[in-house]
């Protein structure tokens, strides 16, 4: 067998999966950018609005979906991420520095700082002590936020400004708002995609499904979780910081365990792993919460058959669904 | 006589009162190939795993390439080029086999752990793991997922992965197990296209691939070393007829 064939081969493959992988979020980012155009064409003006906190929710999830669908770790604390992001916006523009190029370095700086903490102690750990060492962490932040008296307490702390960027006010309006978090969406999803099909992503991959194989081959794999746990908190304290402007408050609330699982639900909804299902999954999530609340005020009792049923019947969430659709299954 | 690779040093090992490896010393020279034989329950593969670093001898020690790394553990030893396969094999069964065994590629280059660049069409990594399934006859397979190879292709996938580390010394465990007349025949010829290539521990139940590829053969019964030598001796050792090779018939 010469060399040549088998180069051959190697291009002349192009699975129907990989391209996929490339046309559902090309279709699904498009819409986003076309969204606002609905609102010139009659939709409600606080439509934008719900979908600029789905965009802001879906960035969170999509950094979940990094270490729960591609690394493995089911964290039940990652909106501790959330919350610190938004605390440190909301205390900072509190203290007269709105700037998000002098926040977000903060931002992320802290969250990498509490992630490798976190992250070095729960990676100790596995399975469902890990779920519950991370759900402890969680709520010792959730604690620890309730315990500022001086930024509100368990009362929570309003914002009376938004954050500036460079002079600018990218959060006046609602269709810059909403382009802001999609930009930043965009590229946390670019970033991510990147890192999953870098080395250090494939490491990540094979440890999820056989980590013995992974260390005899002569990977940390401890240290590669670890890596992937920092930059998922790091992305979701960004996702914080539009939170805090988008709400204009922040409380305990945001980093409360429930929202923790509402956002590995978010990805499970979506579909784990596959990324931008973490994103469709959000975006379903908070429109069917908004759809559901107003029908009626026990929404809850609705909604929660709902995702058990969705759950039970649908494996791979929309986007395993939407490859069925496809016809490509198999 | 040239330096061995790999030197066991009075290995022992006890899981409560079971002594699953008693005093345990061998030696592999480079190029050797070097079968651990013995009954169910003689502690083969809890050798295997003390010697890849899965497990941890109570004591003795393990020299590999003249340094000892009895206090490493197993990532560390892969990476100063000890190999090994499972008894159950042990695969990435999402990716492709191609993929698999770039994973070992990776962990011998400059930057293991890269963020930047596709590792999926990265030659650097391809192109030795191309060349690595080739040996082991499965470039045809490079694209079909791990998971879905027949359990004979997977076993050669395990041997591939293994050579992609630019292993000094491969720890075999059970290459042979649980697979077809034709793919063991297989098996058989590849294991001797290595040898002399790589030292070899292999531990096997097939005698006959035993005595057809063994340059020594060391014999284990209940965690210790009843016999070492070649083929021919061992085989004529009464102690080793009468534990081991007299079940077999």
């Amino acid at each position: 067998m010469s060399s040549a064939t088998t180069t051959a081969e190697v291009t002349s493959v192009a699975p129907p999966r990989e391209r996929a992988k490339v046309l559902l979020p090309a279709i699904l980012f498009l819409l986003l950018a076309l969204a606002p155009l609905a609102v010139s064409i009659g939709m409600p003006a606080g439509w934008l609005a719900l979908l600029t906190r789905a965009l802001i929710f879906a960035i969170a999830a999509l950094s979940l979906d990094l270490i729960l669908g591609v690394g493995g770790l089911v964290s039940f604390g990652h909106a501790a991420f959330l919350g610190i992001g938004a605390y440190v916006t909301g205390i900072m523009i509190t203290e007269g520095r709105s700037e998000a190029l002098v926040i977000l370095p903060v931002i992320l700086g802290v969250c990498a700082l509490f992630g490798a903490i976190t992250g070095a102690i729960c990676l100790r750990t596995r399975g469902v002590a890990f779920i519950m060492i991370t759900l402890a962490f969680g709520q010792m932040v959730y604690f620890l936020a309730q315990a500022l008296s001086a930024y509100g307490g368990d009362d929570g702390l309003t914002l009376y400004e938004k954050s500036t960027l460079l002079g600018f006010n990218p959060f006046a309006s609602r269709t810059s708002f909403y382009y802001s978090v999609l930009i930043a969406l965009a590229g946390a999803y670019l970033l991510v995609r990147g890192l999953v099909a870098s080395r250090f992503g494939r490491v990540l991959r094979a440890a999820r499904e056989n980590p013995i194989r992974v260390s005899v081959t002569g990977f940390d794999v401890n240290k590669v979780r670890l890596v992937a746990y920092v930059i998922s908190g790091m992305l979701a304290g960004l996702s914080g910081f539009f939170l805090a402007n988008h709400t204009e408050f922040v409380s305990p609330a945001f980093m409360s365990w429930q929202r923790s699982g509402e956002l590995i639900f978010m990805a499970v909804l979506g579909g784990v792993g596959s990324l931008h299902g973490a994103i469709i999954g959000a975006i379903a999530y908070l429109i069917a919460e908004d759809a559901l609340s107003h029908l009626t005020e026990h929404w809850r009792a609705i909604f929660g058959p709902m995702i058990i049923l969705f759950v039970l019947f649908t494996r791979g969430g929309i986007v395993g669904m939407l490859r069925k659709l496809g016809g490509r299954h198999g | 006589m040239a330096e061995p690779v790999l030197v066991l040093e009075a290995l022992s090992k006890s899981f409560g009162a079971l002594k699953v490896t008693d005093g345990v010393s061998l030696a592999v020279a480079p190029g050797e190939l070097h079968a651990l034989i013995g009954p169910n329950g003689a502690g083969k593969t809890t050798l295997v795993h003390q010697i890849s670093g899965m497990l941890t001898p109570d004591d003795g020690t393990i020299r590999f390439r003249g340094e000892d790394v009895t206090p490493f553990n197993a990532e560390k030893r892969a990476r100063h080029g000890l190999a090994r396969t499972f008894q159950i094999t042990s695969t990435i069964a999402s990716l492709s086999a191609l993929e698999n065994v770039a994973l070992g590629v990776q962990a011998k280059a400059s930057h293991p752990l890269s963020f930047f660049r596709n590792a999926a069409i990265d030659e650097r990594l391809n192109r030795p793991a191309r060349a690595a399934l080739d040996a082991v006859g499965l470039s045809e397979r490079a694209h079909v997922p791990a998971g879905s190879l027949s359990h004979g292709e997977k076993r050669a996938l395990e041997i591939a992965m293994a050579l992609a580390l630019e292993p000094a010394a491969i720890l075999l465990d059970e290459p042979l197990a649980g697979v077809g007349k034709e793919e063991g025949e297989r098996m058989i010829a590849l294991l001797k296209s290595l040898k002399g290539r790589y030292a070899m521990l292999l531990v096997e139940h097939d005698m006959e691939a035993v005595f057809a590829l063994a340059d020594t053969v060391t014999v284990l019964v209940y965690g210790r070393v009843i016999a070492s030598g070649d083929p021919v001796t061992v085989r004529a050792d009464p102690a080793v007829r009468e534990a081991y090779l007299g079940e077999e018939g």
